[in-house]
């Protein structure tokens, strides 16, 4: 069983997979129904707000913070889990942190293993790894197991299933859940109770969880993860050994500053004043919860993008998804069409700085730069800022060498006055190539006419009327 | 002292579409307050930068070109927004500290149209003209780069005759982008259809925006249907006044 590679590629690039995703009309209703949902509920919530921009601002002076003493906070992470009996793990990156994982659990002598929903352990492929090891992961967040059932990809950070409606869901469970009810209908309470009969008997017969964290807390070695269903706490107590993959940004300095992101996690992600669930967890308590934790931090390129100055402030990011929700391009496209694990928007300036740009190269150019995603993020990652910035880094990483002849000839016409002049004297040619040009022309001309070229360029209307009287 | 106004017509609107910034001139002599066009200017360059192409050489003839000035009208909320937030940015790229210095003290007098109106000039009703139905597309630009707010329609609703209609879906990007109409035509295509679809909706007659950039795109599908339906800059709208 395997809920999919993960994959880091151009491979099909974005263009050419969102072609494909815009011709499936059902996808397209889905997802605009459904992030429009989340969008009203969202802004509704922030309106009673009366100091969500100071919220915001805390938000990232905290995780600013956080990125800037990294080391430190990260030693004093250790020591205080460690001294409450948890053993801390340290992985540089995927194949190191799968490889800690399926150790562990291999020592306990356990096959099947049940999971708490996580982006880490998506972005490491942790699943795939497990079950190359001969180790079954079973996912327990209700949409992450749609997903896995029909061995299909998450398509979004906080609804993995976004792109599929509960007719789909109904027709998976059926065809993949062995002890699916046959009458089964698409009434969401139906769906729900399946699913709850199909997951209480794996969280009873689990002696291992594996999960990931929202926040990992500094200065007491605590995780909490957040979540909606209950499912998640499941895991989290019952089992007997506990794994928690933690990316090194999850660190925050203190449990009070929980106060800040509790306030602005769900409000920006499900558009809830609270989550129905929040567990934390400090070590082992004795008699009590699982009594082997174990907290596996991971770099996988975090390091290498606190280098960069602007493109640093991604490593804020709470995964809350807000700019997926907002993002014109996601609404349309879906998830699926960034070809990684983490979509959208936040995605665009994620993977990039990852991977490297060399492997994600069409991804930053995957926005309209419209702004939305800057407006709702809640620890105030500047997205279009930082997508220019990528920009500017795969035009440096690989030039195309068609198109920077193009942009070089621009650049000069526009570096003088007479060329410029010259240059606009061209305008009328326009005229010929409206309705259809040559490529790359026609990529505007299939959907749209140019404009009828005016007579006279503005400035020599100026000139005639302005500087001559 | 008079102050003494530039204005920045932006590389499209001096190439294309002249008769937004004949507009934009004729409305600020008509408001008392005559602007200078520097010859010397082309573009601010957005295009090369939103394409990943920084042109520090363009940021640099910028200050030079309106340094000088007490203040720089620019009819569009996205160059506007480019010299604001990326002009400082590319100098810093390039290494010029001192560039990236002066390029925040020009970007700081650098207005956009409505802006300059309603904030340095004082007026949010400018004697216009304009017995026309007509709906407002909020540019990204201007709404969220810029945060021009409501000053275009405040302006617009002072138009004398106006039937002025509210565009559903109004804070919708209309898929533009720059090179992204280009390098992710589908996409752009479909948010291009949507946004047709709402305008055609209202039942407007003229679709007005503060950016020719986005009206383009907006006005060229429009233009592919058929859909009868005019593109007028702001300017134009304001600029238009009863025949004595």
């Amino acid at each position: 069983m395997s809920s999919g590679e993960t994959i880091w590629t151009d491979d099909p690039p974005f263009p050419e997979n969102a072609r494909k995703a815009l011709t499936d009309s059902q996808l397209r209703r889905n997802l605009r129904k459904a992030t429009t949902t989340i969008r009203e509920r969202r802004n509704g919530l922030i309106g009673e707000m009366a100091d969500w921009q100071e919220l915001r601002a805390a938000g990232a002076a905290i995780k600013d913070d956080v990125l800037s003493n990294v080391e430190r906070y990260l030693e004093q992470f250790e020591q205080a889990a460690t001294a409450h009996g948890a053993q801390v793990h340290w992985a540089r990156d995927a194949d190191e942190a799968n490889s800690i994982v399926a150790s562990l659990i291999e020592a306990t002598g356990e096959r099947e293993v049940i999971k708490v929903k996580s982006m880490a352990t998506q972005e490491i492929g942790l699943v795939p790894a497990l079950a190359r090891r001969g180790i079954d992961a079973y996912e327990t967040d209700l949409a992450e197991m749609i997903v896995q059932l029909g061995h299909d990809r998450p398509s979004h950070i906080v609804v993995p299933a976004i792109h599929k409606n509960r007719a789909e869901i109904r027709e998976i469970f059926l065809r993949e859940m062995d002890d699916a009810p046959p009458d089964l209908t698409d009434d969401p309470q139906a769906l729900a109770e399946a699913a709850r009969r199909h997951l209480r008997r794996k969280f009873f017969e689990s002696k291992v969880a594996i999960s990931g964290a929202n926040f990992a807390i500094a200065e007491s070695g605590s995780l909490l993860v957040s979540e909606s269903e209950g499912n998640g706490r499941m895991c989290l107590t019952l089992p007997r050994t506990l794994i928690s993959v933690v990316g090194i940004e999850k660190l925050i300095p203190t449990f009070r500053d929980l106060e800040v992101f509790l306030q602005l996690l769900p409000r920006s992600a499900t558009g809830e004043r609270m989550n129905p669930y929040n567990t934390v967890w400090t070590g082992v308590t004795p008699g009590d919860g699982p009594q082997e934790v174990h907290i596996v931090l991971l770099d996988n390129g975090r390091t290498n993008v606190l280098r960069d100055e602007i493109g640093r402030q991604a490593l804020r990011c709470i995964r809350c998804a807000a700019c997926l929700n907002v993002c014109p391009v996601y609404e349309r496209t879906g998830g699926h069409a960034y070809g990684a694990t983490y979509p959208g928007p936040i995605g665009a300036v994620l993977t990039p700085q990852l991977v490297g740009v060399e492997h994600a190269s069409k991804l930053p150019f995957a926005s309209t730069l419209c702004g939305y995603c800057y407006e709702v993020c809640p620890v105030k990652i500047d997205i279009p800022t930082v997508l220019v910035k990528l920009r500017h880094d795969v035009v440096r990483a690989q030039r195309h060498p068609a198109e920077a002849a193009l942009f070089a000839a621009a650049g000069k016409a526009m570096k003088g006055r007479r060329r410029w002049t010259q240059a606009l004297r061209l305008a009328p040619l326009m005229r010929f190539v409206r309705r259809g040009g040559p490529p790359p022309l026609s990529r505007w001309t299939d959907v749209r006419d140019l404009p009828e070229p005016p007579r006279r360029s503005f400035r020599d209307w100026w000139v005639k009327e302005h500087e001559q009287r | 002292m008079a102050r003494r106004v530039a204005l920045f017509a932006t590389c499209l609107i001096d190439a294309l579409f002249p008769d937004a910034g004949r507009a934009t001139v004729e409305l600020l002599e008509r408001l008392g307050q005559p602007v200078e066009f520097p010859l010397e200017q082309t573009c601010c360059g957005q295009m090369h930068a939103n394409s990943g192409y920084f042109e520090a050489d363009l940021v640099r003839r910028y200050v030079d070109i309106f340094d000088p000035y007490d203040a720089v009208v620019v009819p569009s909320g996205s160059c506007a927004g480019a010299i604001r937030h990326q002009h400082p940015m590319i100098a810093r790229a390039a290494g010029d500290e001192a560039l990236a210095a002066r390029a925040e003290a020009t970007a700081d007098k650098t207005y956009e149209l409505s802006q300059f109106l309603i904030d340095v000039l004082g007026t949010d009703d400018v004697g216009a003209y304009f017995p026309h139905r007509v709906t407002y597309h909020p540019t990204c630009h201007s709404l969220r780069m810029l945060g021009v707010g409501d000053r275009p329609l405040r302006l617009l609703r002072n138009v004398r005759g106006i039937d002025l209609v509210e565009l559903p879906r109004w804070d919708e990007c209309c898929g533009f982008g720059g090179t992204f109409a280009v390098k992710n035509v589908d996409t752009s295509a479909a948010m291009l259809a949507d946004k047709m679809e709402a305008v055609i909706e209202t039942g407007a007659e003229v679709l007005c925006a503060g950016d020719r950039s986005c009206l383009m795109h907006i006005g060229g599908g429009l233009g592919r249907i058929r859909a009868g339906i005019r593109t007028l800059h702001l300017a134009e709208i304001l600029a238009s006044a009863e025949a004595a």
